[in-house]
């Protein structure tokens, strides 16, 4: 899936029967080699990766806090999920494409989409509503799996394009089994479309449990479809990132889809409204919290002296800050007005609607009239 | 001035609709070197090259989905579904995705995405190939349903269809594909979200669409015959309803028999009998009538002479109208 070492189109490396985990840093954050992913950054670009993966955690861990306090509906947390999100996020180039679930809050962050946007949704004054063209991050797709396949066809269009693009579709492991990520598969390798399928398997779907989705290590199911998979360790932020960019760079040089399947945890429920006391037991996230995303990074940066205390005292302060923002724009989110339900139902306003906008408008004046 | 049949229509429409702009792009099971399996498609992709005219693999759920997908990046893709109970499987992407992106998007997104369908019974058929799932579509928010009943429409309704920055269901009557008109290219056609008065009349209102118009104007001719005079509207647009033709008519005739191969209940007709007593309820001197397919599966096709109206039950219809 990456170019061989003599530039040439590489064989997928052959992962038939192992289930290995591609892992760049270890839960103790040591750095280890990969045969076939590397990454090399710059101080620099290892402190920024710790920087977002701290920021994106206090946002989500703010939206949780408002959700408590009655001002979300609901908040699907990342807890656990940063590494993966971040990592492939960041793989990413302004002129890709993403296609996130309504859990991509760290991937919106590296496309530069203020969390702001996201808490509308979940704040219920709004669908989404932004412009995906904006930061090249579509909308919030809710039904699990419909846009693997809006993905696929996006990709479609680039390859149409003669462009240089790549897309990346994000899906969970319980949306594994729906029949669209099963469709995406097959068009996006028959069309060998630029495109990567990332997966972040979080061990849980709800309730249920990996193996209610699947005999097989996820990955493995995309050799069924023609393409390669690989399984990465989804708490290991440089392994998220290394893969996701030579996934990337094969969707680009016409080698097709590839699956990436981010081996990762689920830390907090599945929504606000979840209890996850139910079906799991504390010991394993017991077990998955010394696997940590973000400490793992910090003590790469401690032990390496690429980072002092001063240094994450200010990633505290910003995080801080960020939190400030999101919660004070939240409360002052403005409720649309009732009449902006019928705006954008289509492109051009039938005749019917603008009746029933009108109704209901005079149905509302005659309150005002009456209170007056 | 050529001799289109409603297939032919089509293709041309759709022929036409890929020469004014190359981001028109048709998709489907078979729609390639086969032409699709009622030739709607023949020789597009002769024409147009396997990059505009794509064969897919067999799924409708990836067919749409995709099409969303490719809408996205700036297509207009026209996708066919090879049959009217094949839709199904597509219904959540349907429904859930072509018909809300815009509105999630607050307008920014649009999804100009045309799914033809080809619908109704009367061929001889064996189960799924029959059925007439147009109220299903009718009933979401946000997308246009479009039913053609003759070569001219099919022509002019296909491309604005086509032109269309929402999303429309375009229904085609199959058993009238090969019905022939003459049809004028440099006419200037209706809009597309219009009703019209294919016969006009005095005494009972037929309002009926797809391949019930032609079952509509046979009943007209009939009635003649006791005196009666039909007036027979053909709806053509399901989602926006015309209803302005519709109760223009009623105003003038009193009285309403709505007809359609689906299923009577929660239909197309409960609809428009819902807003002509909302709206034309001092006009009525009778109750609307509905005449359509019963409330059951389709049957096998050696009943399907049985289940689909057909003139004896539209002129019974008439006479209990009248008899009011």
């Amino acid at each position: 899936m990456t170019l061989g070492d003599d530039g040439g189109p590489a064989v997928p490396p052959d992962r038939s029967g192992s289930s290995e985990l591609v892992q760049l840093l270890t839960p103790e954050g040591e750095r280890v080699d990969h045969p076939d992913y590397a990454v090399d950054l710059s101080p620099e670009e290892y402190r920024s990766l710790y920087r977002d993966l701290v920021l994106v955690r206090r946002v989500d861990l703010e939206a949780t806090a408002l959700q408590r306090q009655g001002e979300l509906g609901i908040w699907a947390s990342l807890l656990g999920q940063e590494a993966a999100q971040v990592g492939s996020g960041r793989a990413l180039r302004p002129d890709d494409m993403a296609f996130p679930t309504y859990r991509e809050h760290g991937v919106a962050w590296c496309r530069g989409v203020d969390p702001l946007r996201l808490l509308g949704l979940f704040r219920g004054v709004s669908h989404g509503g932004w412009d995906p063209k904006d930061n090249n991050f579509n909308l919030y797709t809710i039904v699990i799996g419909s846009q693997t396949l809006h993905a696929t066809g996006y990709a479609m269009g680039v390859q149409k394009d003669g462009s240089e693009s790549a897309v990346i579709a994000y899906f969970g492991d319980g949306a594994s089994s729906q029949g669209d990520v099963n469709e995406a598969f097959v068009w996006a390798s028959v069309f060998n479309a630029p495109i990567v399928f990332f997966c972040q398997n979080n061990q849980w779907a709800i309730s249920e449990p990996q193996e209610k989705q699947s005999r097989i290590p996820l990955y493995r199911r995309a050799l069924g479809f023609g393409f390669p998979g690989v399984r990465v360790d989804g708490n290991d932020v440089l392994a998220c990132l290394a893969a996701t960019r030579a996934a990337l760079e094969a969707a680009r040089t016409g080698q097709g889809p590839t699956l990436i399947e981010a081996f990762t945890y689920r830390m907090g429920a599945h929504t606000t409204s979840d209890d996850p006391t139910r079906y799991r037991l504390a010991s394993e996230l017991e077990a998955w919290k010394l696997r940590d995303p973000i400490e793992r990074m910090k003590a790469y940066l401690s032990r390496n002296g690429m980072a002092d205390a001063a240094f994450f005292e200010a990633v505290d302060r910003e995080a801080d800050e960020l939190a400030a923002h999101v919660r004070s724009g939240c409360l002052t989110m403005p409720d649309p007005s009732p009449l902006t339900i019928f705006d954008n139902v289509y492109v051009e306003q039938t005749p019917g609607l603008e009746r029933q906008r009108r109704e209901f408008g005079a149905y509302l004046e005659s309150f005002e009239e009456v209170s007056h | 001035m050529p001799s289109y049949t409603i297939a032919r229509g089509l293709n041309e429409a759709l022929r036409k609709a890929m020469e004014r702009d190359p981001k028109v792009l048709v998709m489907g099971e078979d729609v390639g070197k086969l032409g699709g399996v009622f030739r709607v498609t023949d020789g597009l992709q002769k024409d147009f090259g396997e990059d505009r005219v794509i064969d897919t693999p067999l799924g409708e759920s990836g067919i749409v989905g995709t099409a969303i997908g490719l809408a996205m990046r700036g297509y207009r893709p026209v996708c066919e579904i090879q049959f009217d109970g094949f839709v199904y499987p597509a219904f959540d992407q349907i429904v859930s995705q072509l018909a809300k992106v815009h509105y999630r998007s607050r307008g920014q997104v649009r999804l100009p995405v045309t799914i033809r369908i080809p619908y109704g019974g009367g061929i001889g058929a064996v189960e799924h190939h029959s059925e007439s799932p147009e109220a299903y579509f009718a009933h979401t928010a946000g997308l246009r349903v479009v039913t053609c009943s003759n070569a001219v429409d099919a022509y002019f309704m296909l491309q604005q269809a086509v032109a269309s920055d929402d999303p429309v269901i375009f229904l085609e009557p199959k058993r009238r594909y090969w019905e022939k008109a003459e049809v004028d290219p440099a006419m200037t056609p209706d809009p597309l979200h219009v009703a019209r008065v294919v016969r006009g009349g005095r005494d009972v209102t037929i309002a009926a669409y797809g391949p019930m118009v032609k079952v509509a104007m046979d009943a007209a001719t009939a009635a003649q015959d006791d005196g009666h005079d039909l007036e027979v509207i053909d709806l053509r647009t399901l989602a926006p309803l015309d209803m302005t033709t519709v109760l223009d008519s009623v105003r003038r005739t009193g009285r309403l028999v709505v007809v359609h191969e689906a299923a009577v209940s929660h239909g197309i007709g409960a609809e428009v009998a819902a807003r002509a007593t909302e709206d034309a309820f001092y006009s009525l001197q009778a109750p609307v009538l509905r005449v359509g397919g019963m409330d059951t599966p389709y049957p096998p096709s050696r009943l399907e002479e049985e289940y689909l109206p057909n003139l004896d039950r539209v002129l019974d219809a008439v006479d209990r109208s009248l008899a009011y």
